[in-house]
Protein backbone atom coordinates (compact mmCIF):
# COMPACT_ATOMS: atom_id res chain seq x y z
CA UNK A 1 0.00 0.00 0.00
CA UNK A 2 1.28 3.27 -0.71
CA UNK A 3 0.67 6.50 1.30
CA UNK A 4 -1.29 8.32 -1.35
CA UNK A 5 -4.06 5.39 -1.12
CA UNK A 6 -5.89 6.22 2.79
CA UNK A 7 -5.86 9.21 4.67
CA UNK A 8 -3.14 7.47 7.26
CA UNK A 9 -2.89 9.77 9.81
CA UNK A 10 -6.01 10.99 9.61
CA UNK A 11 -7.42 8.93 11.94
CA UNK A 12 -4.81 8.84 14.12
CA UNK A 13 -6.14 9.13 17.48
CA UNK A 14 -9.45 8.39 17.12
CA UNK A 15 -9.89 4.30 17.34
CA UNK A 16 -10.78 2.86 13.65
CA UNK A 17 -13.68 0.78 13.00
CA UNK A 18 -12.60 -2.96 12.09
CA UNK A 19 -13.17 -3.73 8.45
CA UNK A 20 -16.81 -6.47 7.67
CA UNK A 21 -14.03 -8.77 5.86
CA UNK A 22 -12.04 -8.83 9.31
CA UNK A 23 -14.85 -9.54 11.55
CA UNK A 24 -15.97 -12.26 9.34
CA UNK A 25 -12.45 -13.66 9.76
CA UNK A 26 -12.34 -12.84 13.43
CA UNK A 27 -16.12 -15.07 13.64
CA UNK A 28 -14.61 -18.19 11.32
CA UNK A 29 -11.50 -17.81 13.89
CA UNK A 30 -13.66 -17.97 17.09
CA UNK A 31 -16.19 -20.83 15.53
CA UNK A 32 -12.76 -22.81 14.65
CA UNK A 33 -11.72 -22.34 18.53
CA UNK A 34 -14.68 -23.61 20.21
CA UNK A 35 -14.52 -26.40 17.52
CA UNK A 36 -11.05 -26.99 19.32
CA UNK A 37 -11.94 -26.59 22.73
CA UNK A 38 -15.73 -28.21 22.47
CA UNK A 39 -14.62 -30.62 19.90
CA UNK A 40 -13.69 -33.56 22.22
CA UNK A 41 -16.23 -32.96 24.91
CA UNK A 42 -19.22 -32.86 22.03
CA UNK A 43 -17.97 -36.03 20.40
CA UNK A 44 -15.55 -38.08 22.50
CA UNK A 45 -15.82 -41.35 20.39
CA UNK A 46 -15.67 -39.44 16.96
CA UNK A 47 -13.17 -41.87 15.48
CA UNK A 48 -14.89 -44.89 16.87
CA UNK A 49 -15.68 -46.73 14.25
CA UNK A 50 -18.75 -48.71 13.19
CA UNK A 51 -18.96 -50.68 9.73
CA UNK A 52 -22.62 -51.18 9.56
CA UNK A 53 -23.18 -47.73 8.64
CA UNK A 54 -19.99 -46.76 6.25
CA UNK A 55 -20.33 -44.88 3.74
CA UNK A 56 -24.09 -43.27 4.37
CA UNK A 57 -24.62 -40.29 1.71
CA UNK A 58 -24.85 -36.88 3.30
CA UNK A 59 -28.45 -35.95 5.06
CA UNK A 60 -28.79 -39.40 6.47
CA UNK A 61 -30.68 -39.61 9.62
CA UNK A 62 -28.67 -39.57 12.86
CA UNK A 63 -25.58 -38.47 10.30
CA UNK A 64 -26.01 -35.14 8.80
CA UNK A 65 -22.53 -34.83 6.98
CA UNK A 66 -23.05 -38.61 6.37
CA UNK A 67 -20.18 -41.20 7.01
CA UNK A 68 -16.62 -42.34 5.51
CA UNK A 69 -16.06 -46.33 4.22
CA UNK A 70 -15.06 -47.01 8.38
CA UNK A 71 -18.48 -45.73 8.82
CA UNK A 72 -17.29 -42.39 11.37
CA UNK A 73 -19.62 -39.90 11.09
CA UNK A 74 -18.38 -37.07 8.84
CA UNK A 75 -19.95 -34.00 11.37
CA UNK A 76 -18.10 -35.50 14.43
CA UNK A 77 -14.90 -36.10 12.94
CA UNK A 78 -14.31 -32.81 11.13
CA UNK A 79 -15.44 -31.01 14.58
CA UNK A 80 -12.96 -33.25 16.47
CA UNK A 81 -10.08 -32.89 13.98
CA UNK A 82 -10.18 -29.45 14.31
CA UNK A 83 -7.87 -29.63 17.14
CA UNK A 84 -5.47 -31.48 15.60
CA UNK A 85 -5.83 -29.34 12.56
CA UNK A 86 -5.09 -26.04 14.00
CA UNK A 87 -3.27 -26.89 17.30
CA UNK A 88 -0.25 -28.02 16.08
CA UNK A 89 0.15 -24.61 13.60
CA UNK A 90 -0.07 -22.70 16.34
CA UNK A 91 2.52 -23.98 18.45
CA UNK A 92 4.56 -24.36 15.49
CA UNK A 93 4.25 -20.28 15.14
CA UNK A 94 4.77 -19.63 18.62
CA UNK A 95 7.58 -22.13 19.17
CA UNK A 96 9.53 -20.58 16.19
CA UNK A 97 8.42 -17.11 17.12
CA UNK A 98 10.52 -17.62 20.77
CA UNK A 99 13.44 -19.47 18.82
CA UNK A 100 13.67 -16.34 16.76
CA UNK A 101 13.52 -14.18 19.38
CA UNK A 102 16.23 -15.37 20.88
CA UNK A 103 18.43 -16.17 18.10
CA UNK A 104 17.74 -12.98 16.29
CA UNK A 105 17.89 -10.98 19.00
CA UNK A 106 21.45 -12.54 20.19
CA UNK A 107 22.72 -12.06 16.30
CA UNK A 108 21.56 -8.87 15.66
CA UNK A 109 22.95 -7.51 19.12
CA UNK A 110 25.80 -9.13 19.73
CA UNK A 111 27.27 -9.59 16.32
CA UNK A 112 30.50 -11.15 15.71
CA UNK A 113 31.07 -14.73 15.55
CA UNK A 114 27.49 -16.12 16.77
CA UNK A 115 26.03 -13.58 14.28
CA UNK A 116 28.19 -15.13 12.33
CA UNK A 117 27.41 -18.50 12.98
CA UNK A 118 23.43 -18.23 13.34
CA UNK A 119 23.27 -16.19 9.94
CA UNK A 120 24.59 -19.31 7.91
CA UNK A 121 22.56 -22.04 10.08
CA UNK A 122 19.61 -20.16 8.72
CA UNK A 123 20.90 -20.14 5.35
CA UNK A 124 21.25 -23.97 5.51
CA UNK A 125 17.73 -24.42 6.21
CA UNK A 126 16.60 -22.29 3.94
CA UNK A 127 18.29 -24.30 1.19
CA UNK A 128 15.48 -26.50 0.83
CA UNK A 129 12.04 -25.92 0.60
CA UNK A 130 9.97 -26.77 4.18
CA UNK A 131 7.93 -29.15 3.25
CA UNK A 132 9.88 -31.17 0.91
CA UNK A 133 12.49 -31.24 4.09
CA UNK A 134 9.39 -31.82 6.53
CA UNK A 135 8.43 -34.51 4.17
CA UNK A 136 11.74 -36.57 4.05
CA UNK A 137 12.89 -35.91 7.67
CA UNK A 138 9.43 -37.22 9.42
CA UNK A 139 9.05 -39.99 6.55
CA UNK A 140 12.81 -41.27 6.80
CA UNK A 141 13.04 -40.92 10.55
CA UNK A 142 9.19 -41.39 11.22
CA UNK A 143 7.39 -39.59 14.16
CA UNK A 144 4.21 -38.17 15.32
CA UNK A 145 2.26 -35.48 15.83
CA UNK A 146 4.87 -33.86 18.92
CA UNK A 147 7.88 -34.50 16.60
CA UNK A 148 6.22 -32.97 13.23
CA UNK A 149 5.31 -29.85 15.43
CA UNK A 150 9.47 -29.54 16.57
CA UNK A 151 10.42 -30.01 13.44
CA UNK A 152 8.58 -27.55 11.55
CA UNK A 153 9.35 -25.19 14.55
CA UNK A 154 13.06 -25.73 13.41
CA UNK A 155 12.35 -25.52 9.32
CA UNK A 156 10.39 -22.03 10.33
CA UNK A 157 12.54 -20.48 12.42
CA UNK A 158 14.88 -19.48 9.86
CA UNK A 159 12.66 -15.95 8.52
CA UNK A 160 11.71 -15.06 12.47
CA UNK A 161 15.47 -15.23 13.00
CA UNK A 162 16.17 -12.90 9.95
CA UNK A 163 13.14 -10.76 10.63
CA UNK A 164 14.28 -10.12 14.20
CA UNK A 165 18.24 -9.59 13.17
CA UNK A 166 16.75 -7.33 11.17
CA UNK A 167 14.85 -5.28 13.41
CA UNK A 168 17.32 -5.53 16.10
CA UNK A 169 20.15 -4.04 13.71
CA UNK A 170 18.25 -1.53 13.07
CA UNK A 171 17.52 -1.04 16.43
CA UNK A 172 20.88 -1.04 18.06
CA UNK A 173 21.68 1.89 16.02
CA UNK A 174 19.44 3.98 17.42
CA UNK A 175 20.53 6.76 20.47
CA UNK A 176 18.43 4.95 23.03
CA UNK A 177 20.26 1.87 22.84
CA UNK A 178 23.47 4.15 23.76
CA UNK A 179 21.91 5.89 26.35
CA UNK A 180 21.09 2.45 27.94
CA UNK A 181 24.55 1.05 27.03
CA UNK A 182 25.71 4.39 28.94
CA UNK A 183 23.92 3.52 32.42
CA UNK A 184 25.55 0.32 31.99
CA UNK A 185 22.25 -2.16 31.93
CA UNK A 186 23.25 -5.37 31.32
CA UNK A 187 23.05 -6.49 27.60
CA UNK A 188 20.12 -8.71 28.11
CA UNK A 189 18.45 -5.98 30.02
CA UNK A 190 19.01 -4.21 26.74
CA UNK A 191 18.22 -6.95 24.29
CA UNK A 192 14.81 -7.83 25.93
CA UNK A 193 13.39 -5.14 28.02
CA UNK A 194 14.56 -2.31 25.49
CA UNK A 195 14.82 -3.36 22.03
CA UNK A 196 12.06 -6.38 21.87
CA UNK A 197 8.93 -4.42 22.76
CA UNK A 198 10.08 -2.21 19.69
CA UNK A 199 10.46 -4.89 16.87
CA UNK A 200 7.23 -7.00 18.75
CA UNK A 201 4.77 -6.03 16.20
CA UNK A 202 7.16 -7.29 13.25
CA UNK A 203 7.02 -10.28 15.32
CA UNK A 204 3.68 -10.54 16.31
CA UNK A 205 2.85 -9.87 12.45
CA UNK A 206 5.26 -12.15 11.41
CA UNK A 207 3.88 -15.44 13.81
CA UNK A 208 0.43 -14.72 12.53
CA UNK A 209 1.25 -14.97 9.48
CA UNK A 210 3.21 -18.37 9.86
CA UNK A 211 0.25 -19.87 11.77
CA UNK A 212 -1.10 -20.14 8.26
CA UNK A 213 1.70 -21.20 6.30
CA UNK A 214 2.09 -24.14 9.38
CA UNK A 215 -1.29 -25.49 8.89
CA UNK A 216 -1.13 -25.53 5.38
CA UNK A 217 2.02 -27.20 5.85
CA UNK A 218 0.60 -29.87 8.71
CA UNK A 219 -2.47 -29.97 6.79
CA UNK A 220 -0.02 -31.10 3.66
CA UNK A 221 1.80 -33.63 5.54
CA UNK A 222 -0.90 -35.29 7.15
CA UNK A 223 -2.48 -35.44 3.46
CA UNK A 224 0.82 -37.28 2.10
CA UNK A 225 0.40 -39.06 5.22
CA UNK A 226 3.69 -38.05 7.23
CA UNK A 227 1.84 -36.17 9.41
CA UNK A 228 -0.31 -37.48 12.31
CA UNK A 229 -0.68 -41.23 12.64
CA UNK A 230 -3.36 -43.00 10.87
CA UNK A 231 -7.21 -43.14 12.49
CA UNK A 232 -6.74 -39.62 13.89
CA UNK A 233 -9.35 -36.98 13.50
CA UNK A 234 -7.58 -34.46 11.55
CA UNK A 235 -8.71 -32.42 8.31
CA UNK A 236 -5.76 -33.64 6.31
CA UNK A 237 -6.05 -36.82 7.00
CA UNK A 238 -9.75 -37.32 6.33
CA UNK A 239 -8.82 -36.07 2.97
CA UNK A 240 -6.18 -38.44 2.33
CA UNK A 241 -8.11 -40.89 3.87
CA UNK A 242 -11.52 -39.94 1.58
CA UNK A 243 -10.27 -39.49 -1.52
CA UNK A 244 -11.34 -42.56 -2.84
CA UNK A 245 -14.81 -42.22 -1.78
CA UNK A 246 -15.02 -38.77 -3.44
CA UNK A 247 -18.20 -39.85 -5.16
CA UNK A 248 -20.12 -41.58 -2.59
CA UNK A 249 -20.34 -39.00 -0.06
CA UNK A 250 -18.66 -36.11 -1.62
CA UNK A 251 -19.50 -33.91 1.64
CA UNK A 252 -16.35 -36.33 3.58
CA UNK A 253 -13.92 -33.90 1.19
CA UNK A 254 -15.61 -30.94 0.41
CA UNK A 255 -16.04 -29.65 4.48
CA UNK A 256 -12.68 -30.44 5.58
CA UNK A 257 -11.16 -28.82 2.15
CA UNK A 258 -13.21 -25.94 2.47
CA UNK A 259 -12.32 -25.66 6.18
CA UNK A 260 -9.02 -25.82 5.82
CA UNK A 261 -9.04 -22.92 2.94
CA UNK A 262 -11.47 -20.90 4.56
CA UNK A 263 -9.20 -21.12 8.20
CA UNK A 264 -6.00 -20.30 6.30
CA UNK A 265 -7.64 -17.55 4.39
CA UNK A 266 -8.79 -16.12 7.78
CA UNK A 267 -5.90 -16.20 9.46
CA UNK A 268 -3.89 -14.41 6.84
CA UNK A 269 -6.22 -11.44 6.24
CA UNK A 270 -6.33 -11.10 10.11
CA UNK A 271 -2.26 -11.38 9.78
CA UNK A 272 -2.32 -8.97 7.22
CA UNK A 273 -4.24 -6.60 8.67
CA UNK A 274 -2.79 -6.66 12.21
CA UNK A 275 0.23 -6.47 10.69
CA UNK A 276 -0.42 -2.60 8.77
CA UNK A 277 -2.24 -1.86 12.05
CA UNK A 278 0.67 -2.47 13.78
CA UNK A 279 3.32 -0.67 11.43
CA UNK A 280 1.02 2.41 10.98
CA UNK A 281 0.39 2.92 15.07
CA UNK A 282 4.01 3.34 15.38
CA UNK A 283 5.43 0.21 16.76
CA UNK A 284 8.41 0.23 14.20
CA UNK A 285 9.19 3.36 12.28
CA UNK B 1 30.15 -9.82 -4.86
CA UNK B 2 29.26 -12.60 -7.26
CA UNK B 3 32.42 -14.71 -6.00
CA UNK B 4 31.00 -14.89 -2.77
CA UNK B 5 27.49 -15.71 -3.44
CA UNK B 6 28.80 -18.89 -5.79
CA UNK B 7 31.12 -19.87 -2.81
CA UNK B 8 28.52 -19.65 -0.10
CA UNK B 9 26.04 -21.59 -2.45
CA UNK B 10 29.19 -24.56 -2.93
CA UNK B 11 29.49 -24.14 0.54
CA UNK B 12 25.64 -24.92 1.36
CA UNK B 13 25.32 -27.58 -1.21
CA UNK B 14 28.28 -29.41 0.11
CA UNK B 15 27.18 -29.16 3.90
CA UNK B 16 23.65 -30.91 2.76
CA UNK B 17 25.76 -33.15 0.85
CA UNK B 18 27.04 -34.70 4.19
CA UNK B 19 23.12 -34.12 5.87
CA UNK B 20 21.70 -36.46 2.94
CA UNK B 21 24.17 -39.02 2.89
CA UNK B 22 23.96 -39.21 6.87
CA UNK B 23 20.35 -39.89 6.25
CA UNK B 24 21.18 -43.43 5.08
CA UNK B 25 23.11 -43.94 8.10
CA UNK B 26 20.82 -41.74 10.79
CA UNK B 27 17.92 -43.49 9.67
CA UNK B 28 15.94 -45.81 12.34
CA UNK B 29 16.22 -49.70 12.06
CA UNK B 30 19.18 -51.35 10.57
CA UNK B 31 21.19 -50.45 7.88
CA UNK B 32 21.45 -53.75 5.64
CA UNK B 33 17.58 -54.50 6.05
CA UNK B 34 16.69 -51.40 4.96
CA UNK B 35 18.93 -51.58 2.26
CA UNK B 36 18.13 -55.37 1.40
CA UNK B 37 14.54 -54.01 1.14
CA UNK B 38 11.69 -57.53 0.50
CA UNK B 39 14.84 -59.75 -0.02
CA UNK B 40 15.47 -61.98 2.56
CA UNK B 41 18.18 -61.75 4.70
CA UNK B 42 20.88 -64.81 3.92
CA UNK B 43 23.82 -64.18 5.09
CA UNK B 44 25.35 -64.16 1.51
CA UNK B 45 22.90 -61.31 1.18
CA UNK B 46 23.90 -59.14 3.77
CA UNK B 47 27.24 -59.76 3.03
CA UNK B 48 27.02 -59.03 -0.35
CA UNK B 49 25.56 -56.10 0.83
CA UNK B 50 28.14 -55.07 2.90
CA UNK B 51 30.51 -55.91 0.28
CA UNK B 52 28.19 -53.27 -2.74
CA UNK B 53 27.71 -50.68 -0.67
CA UNK B 54 31.57 -50.85 0.72
CA UNK B 55 29.71 -50.74 4.55
CA UNK B 56 33.11 -51.89 5.95
CA UNK B 57 35.16 -48.75 5.32
CA UNK B 58 35.03 -45.44 7.37
CA UNK B 59 32.59 -43.52 7.07
CA UNK B 60 34.59 -40.60 5.32
CA UNK B 61 35.45 -42.73 2.47
CA UNK B 62 32.13 -44.21 2.25
CA UNK B 63 30.75 -40.21 2.09
CA UNK B 64 33.77 -39.65 -0.57
CA UNK B 65 32.96 -42.55 -2.49
CA UNK B 66 29.24 -41.63 -2.37
CA UNK B 67 29.61 -38.00 -3.53
CA UNK B 68 32.16 -39.37 -6.45
CA UNK B 69 29.28 -41.18 -7.70
CA UNK B 70 26.82 -38.65 -7.12
CA UNK B 71 28.74 -36.20 -9.22
CA UNK B 72 29.02 -38.62 -12.17
CA UNK B 73 25.39 -38.97 -11.96
CA UNK B 74 25.54 -42.49 -10.07
CA UNK B 75 22.96 -42.03 -7.31
CA UNK B 76 22.99 -45.97 -6.78
CA UNK B 77 20.18 -48.64 -6.57
CA UNK B 78 16.32 -48.07 -5.71
CA UNK B 79 15.21 -50.99 -3.86
CA UNK B 80 11.62 -50.49 -4.87
CA UNK B 81 11.69 -50.57 -8.45
CA UNK B 82 14.60 -52.54 -8.92
CA UNK B 83 16.18 -50.05 -11.20
CA UNK B 84 18.84 -47.28 -11.02
CA UNK B 85 17.80 -44.36 -9.61
CA UNK B 86 18.80 -41.98 -12.28
CA UNK B 87 16.82 -44.09 -14.43
CA UNK B 88 13.63 -44.06 -12.16
CA UNK B 89 14.18 -40.22 -11.88
CA UNK B 90 15.14 -39.94 -16.13
CA UNK B 91 11.84 -41.75 -16.32
CA UNK B 92 9.50 -39.65 -14.40
CA UNK B 93 11.15 -36.08 -15.16
CA UNK B 94 9.41 -35.12 -18.33
CA UNK B 95 6.07 -35.24 -16.98
CA UNK B 96 6.98 -33.07 -13.82
CA UNK B 97 8.98 -30.78 -15.94
CA UNK B 98 5.65 -30.03 -18.48
CA UNK B 99 3.49 -29.87 -15.08
CA UNK B 100 5.88 -27.52 -13.83
CA UNK B 101 6.05 -25.32 -17.50
CA UNK B 102 2.42 -25.56 -17.75
CA UNK B 103 1.78 -24.36 -14.41
CA UNK B 104 4.38 -21.27 -14.47
CA UNK B 105 3.35 -20.20 -17.97
CA UNK B 106 -0.81 -20.30 -16.61
CA UNK B 107 0.75 -18.31 -13.30
CA UNK B 108 2.86 -15.71 -15.26
CA UNK B 109 -0.47 -15.28 -18.05
CA UNK B 110 -3.05 -14.56 -15.51
CA UNK B 111 -0.61 -13.40 -12.77
CA UNK B 112 1.22 -10.66 -14.23
CA UNK B 113 -1.77 -8.54 -16.51
CA UNK B 114 -3.70 -8.83 -13.60
CA UNK B 115 -0.99 -7.65 -11.30
CA UNK B 116 -0.42 -4.47 -13.16
CA UNK B 117 -4.03 -3.28 -13.54
CA UNK B 118 -4.32 -4.00 -10.02
CA UNK B 119 -1.85 -1.75 -9.28
CA UNK B 120 -3.41 0.15 -12.35
CA UNK B 121 -6.33 0.86 -10.34
CA UNK B 122 -5.66 0.67 -6.84
CA UNK B 123 -8.46 0.37 -4.71
CA UNK B 124 -10.40 -0.90 -7.49
CA UNK B 125 -13.34 -3.42 -7.94
CA UNK B 126 -10.64 -5.76 -10.45
CA UNK B 127 -8.00 -4.39 -7.42
CA UNK B 128 -10.42 -6.37 -4.31
CA UNK B 129 -10.89 -9.02 -6.46
CA UNK B 130 -7.40 -10.02 -7.44
CA UNK B 131 -6.43 -9.17 -3.40
CA UNK B 132 -8.93 -11.62 -2.50
CA UNK B 133 -8.08 -14.23 -5.34
CA UNK B 134 -4.73 -13.45 -4.11
CA UNK B 135 -5.33 -14.43 -0.79
CA UNK B 136 -7.17 -17.50 -1.18
CA UNK B 137 -4.16 -18.71 -3.67
CA UNK B 138 -1.41 -18.11 -0.91
CA UNK B 139 -3.38 -19.87 1.97
CA UNK B 140 -4.79 -22.76 0.44
CA UNK B 141 -3.02 -25.74 0.30
CA UNK B 142 -2.50 -27.12 -3.03
CA UNK B 143 -3.87 -30.59 -2.24
CA UNK B 144 -7.48 -28.86 -0.97
CA UNK B 145 -7.85 -27.07 -4.51
CA UNK B 146 -6.83 -29.93 -6.24
CA UNK B 147 -9.45 -31.93 -4.58
CA UNK B 148 -12.74 -29.36 -5.43
CA UNK B 149 -11.33 -28.83 -8.66
CA UNK B 150 -11.22 -32.77 -8.88
CA UNK B 151 -15.05 -32.92 -7.69
CA UNK B 152 -16.32 -29.96 -9.89
CA UNK B 153 -14.59 -31.25 -12.67
CA UNK B 154 -15.50 -35.03 -12.31
CA UNK B 155 -18.88 -34.40 -11.57
CA UNK B 156 -20.39 -30.71 -12.86
CA UNK B 157 -18.48 -30.48 -15.95
CA UNK B 158 -16.47 -33.73 -17.10
CA UNK B 159 -14.48 -31.48 -19.45
CA UNK B 160 -10.88 -32.88 -18.30
CA UNK B 161 -9.77 -36.35 -17.10
CA UNK B 162 -9.14 -36.62 -13.53
CA UNK B 163 -6.56 -39.55 -12.94
CA UNK B 164 -3.69 -40.51 -14.69
CA UNK B 165 -0.76 -39.26 -16.35
CA UNK B 166 -2.16 -40.53 -20.19
CA UNK B 167 -0.48 -41.71 -23.27
CA UNK B 168 1.20 -39.76 -26.16
CA UNK B 169 2.51 -36.41 -25.97
CA UNK B 170 -0.83 -34.24 -26.66
CA UNK B 171 -3.40 -36.77 -24.20
CA UNK B 172 -0.71 -36.10 -21.58
CA UNK B 173 -0.81 -32.22 -21.74
CA UNK B 174 -4.73 -32.83 -21.13
CA UNK B 175 -3.90 -34.76 -18.51
CA UNK B 176 -2.06 -32.21 -17.23
CA UNK B 177 -4.73 -29.16 -17.33
CA UNK B 178 -6.34 -29.73 -14.43
CA UNK B 179 -3.04 -30.38 -11.87
CA UNK B 180 -1.38 -27.30 -13.82
CA UNK B 181 -3.93 -25.06 -12.56
CA UNK B 182 -4.21 -26.25 -9.19
CA UNK B 183 -0.32 -25.55 -9.36
CA UNK B 184 -0.89 -22.09 -10.75
CA UNK B 185 -3.46 -20.65 -7.92
CA UNK B 186 -0.84 -20.49 -5.54
CA UNK B 187 2.11 -19.60 -8.17
CA UNK B 188 -0.52 -16.92 -9.70
CA UNK B 189 -0.93 -15.90 -6.32
CA UNK B 190 2.80 -15.15 -5.48
CA UNK B 191 3.29 -13.08 -9.46
CA UNK B 192 0.07 -11.42 -8.77
CA UNK B 193 1.31 -10.12 -5.21
CA UNK B 194 4.72 -9.53 -6.27
CA UNK B 195 3.32 -7.58 -9.37
CA UNK B 196 1.12 -5.80 -7.72
CA UNK B 197 3.67 -4.15 -5.00
CA UNK B 198 6.84 -3.26 -7.82
CA UNK B 199 3.93 -2.05 -9.80
CA UNK B 200 2.41 0.23 -6.97
CA UNK B 201 6.21 1.22 -6.27
CA UNK B 202 7.31 2.24 -9.68
CA UNK B 203 3.84 4.05 -10.52
CA UNK B 204 4.56 6.10 -7.59
CA UNK B 205 7.84 7.12 -9.24
CA UNK B 206 9.36 10.73 -10.09
CA UNK B 207 9.57 9.47 -13.70
CA UNK B 208 5.99 8.30 -14.20
CA UNK B 209 4.63 11.45 -12.84
CA UNK B 210 7.05 13.45 -15.63
CA UNK B 211 6.70 10.68 -18.25
CA UNK B 212 2.89 11.43 -17.90
CA UNK B 213 3.31 15.31 -17.62
CA UNK B 214 5.07 14.98 -21.09
CA UNK B 215 2.16 13.58 -22.61
CA UNK B 216 3.86 10.38 -23.09
CA UNK B 217 0.91 7.78 -23.73
CA UNK B 218 -0.34 5.82 -20.36
CA UNK B 219 0.31 2.76 -22.15
CA UNK B 220 4.21 3.29 -22.70
CA UNK B 221 4.73 5.08 -19.54
CA UNK B 222 3.73 1.83 -17.96
CA UNK B 223 5.40 -0.36 -20.42
CA UNK B 224 8.31 1.25 -18.75
CA UNK B 225 7.07 0.88 -15.19
CA UNK B 226 6.84 -2.80 -15.52
CA UNK B 227 10.25 -2.95 -17.12
CA UNK B 228 11.54 -1.81 -13.73
CA UNK B 229 9.15 -3.43 -11.79
CA UNK B 230 10.53 -6.70 -13.46
CA UNK B 231 13.80 -6.60 -11.43
CA UNK B 232 11.85 -7.83 -7.93
CA UNK B 233 9.84 -10.13 -9.70
CA UNK B 234 12.38 -11.88 -10.86
CA UNK B 235 14.47 -12.13 -7.64
CA UNK B 236 10.89 -13.19 -6.53
CA UNK B 237 11.91 -16.63 -8.71
CA UNK B 238 12.94 -18.29 -6.26
CA UNK B 239 10.15 -17.81 -3.91
CA UNK B 240 8.36 -19.31 -6.72
CA UNK B 241 10.38 -22.62 -6.99
CA UNK B 242 10.38 -22.91 -2.95
CA UNK B 243 6.69 -23.29 -3.85
CA UNK B 244 6.60 -24.91 -7.12
CA UNK B 245 8.84 -28.15 -5.46
CA UNK B 246 6.11 -28.61 -2.76
CA UNK B 247 3.61 -27.90 -4.75
CA UNK B 248 3.99 -30.23 -7.69
CA UNK B 249 4.66 -33.24 -4.54
CA UNK B 250 0.84 -32.10 -3.41
CA UNK B 251 -0.17 -31.71 -7.17
CA UNK B 252 0.83 -35.20 -8.37
CA UNK B 253 -0.60 -36.92 -5.36
CA UNK B 254 -3.88 -35.60 -5.42
CA UNK B 255 -4.31 -36.49 -9.42
CA UNK B 256 -2.25 -40.01 -8.73
CA UNK B 257 0.48 -38.66 -11.58
CA UNK B 258 3.27 -40.71 -12.09
CA UNK B 259 6.51 -37.81 -11.90
CA UNK B 260 9.11 -36.91 -9.31
CA UNK B 261 6.62 -36.06 -6.56
CA UNK B 262 4.64 -39.05 -6.18
CA UNK B 263 7.91 -40.84 -6.69
CA UNK B 264 9.57 -38.53 -3.28
CA UNK B 265 6.26 -39.67 -1.88
CA UNK B 266 6.29 -43.67 -2.64
CA UNK B 267 10.00 -43.74 -1.98
CA UNK B 268 9.43 -41.79 1.28
CA UNK B 269 6.86 -44.28 2.65
CA UNK B 270 8.86 -47.19 1.77
CA UNK B 271 12.09 -46.20 2.87
CA UNK B 272 13.90 -46.18 -0.09
CA UNK B 273 16.47 -44.21 0.62
CA UNK B 274 18.63 -43.36 -2.63
CA UNK B 275 15.60 -42.61 -4.28
CA UNK B 276 14.85 -39.84 -1.37
CA UNK B 277 18.52 -39.05 -1.39
CA UNK B 278 18.45 -38.48 -4.85
CA UNK B 279 15.44 -36.33 -5.42
CA UNK B 280 16.70 -34.49 -1.88
CA UNK B 281 19.91 -33.13 -3.29
CA UNK B 282 18.77 -32.57 -6.83
CA UNK B 283 16.21 -29.78 -5.53
CA UNK B 284 18.59 -28.81 -3.18
CA UNK B 285 21.16 -28.13 -6.47
CA UNK B 286 17.83 -26.59 -8.59
CA UNK B 287 17.08 -24.22 -6.07
CA UNK B 288 20.93 -23.09 -5.78
CA UNK B 289 20.96 -22.69 -9.22
CA UNK B 290 17.78 -20.84 -9.67
CA UNK B 291 18.87 -18.47 -6.67
CA UNK B 292 21.98 -17.61 -8.31
CA UNK B 293 20.61 -17.05 -11.92
CA UNK B 294 17.67 -14.42 -10.34
CA UNK B 295 21.24 -12.66 -9.53
CA UNK B 296 22.35 -12.57 -12.70
CA UNK B 297 19.19 -11.80 -14.36
CA UNK B 298 18.70 -8.69 -11.81
CA UNK B 299 22.38 -7.95 -12.70
CA UNK B 300 21.11 -8.19 -16.55
CA UNK B 301 17.39 -6.57 -16.07
CA UNK B 302 19.12 -3.75 -14.27
CA UNK B 303 21.47 -0.97 -17.14
CA UNK B 304 23.51 0.47 -14.16
CA UNK B 305 24.39 -3.00 -12.33
CA UNK B 306 24.77 -4.18 -15.90
CA UNK B 307 27.09 -1.05 -17.24
CA UNK B 308 29.30 -0.77 -14.52
CA UNK B 309 29.97 -4.89 -14.36
CA UNK B 310 31.15 -4.31 -18.14
CA UNK B 311 33.21 -1.37 -17.43
CA UNK B 312 34.78 -3.30 -14.52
Amino acid sequence: MTAALGPVGVGFRSRRRIPATIVACLVVLAVALLAVLLGPLLFPDATKQDILSSLMPAGSPGHPLGTDELGRDILALTVAGAASALVGPVCVAVGSMLLGILLGTLAGYERGPLDFAISRWTDLLLALPVLLAAIVVSGVFGGGYWTTVALLILLFSPSDIRIVRAGVLEQAARPYIEAAQMLSLSRWRVMFRHILPNVSSLVITNAMLNVAFALVAFSSLSFLGVGVPPGTADWGRQLTDNRAIMFDNPAAVIVPAVLIIAVACCVNLVGDWLGQRLTRSGGVA
Amino acid sequence: MLAVRVLGTAAILFVLSIIVFSMLHLAPGDLVKTLLGTRPASPEAVAAIREQYHLDDPLPVQYLRWLGGVLSGDFGESIRLQTSVSDAIAARLGLTLALCGLAFAIALAVGIPLGVQSAVRAGGVLDRAGTTLGVIGLSAPTFAVGLLLLYVFAYYLPIFPVYGGGRGPLDTLYHLVLPAVTLAAGLGAIVLKLTRTAMLRELDADYVTSARARGIPESRTRRLALRNAAIPIVTGASLLLTFLVGGTVLAETTYALPGLGTLLQDSVLFKDLAVVQALTLLVALVIAMIALLADLAYLMLDPRVRDQGGAA
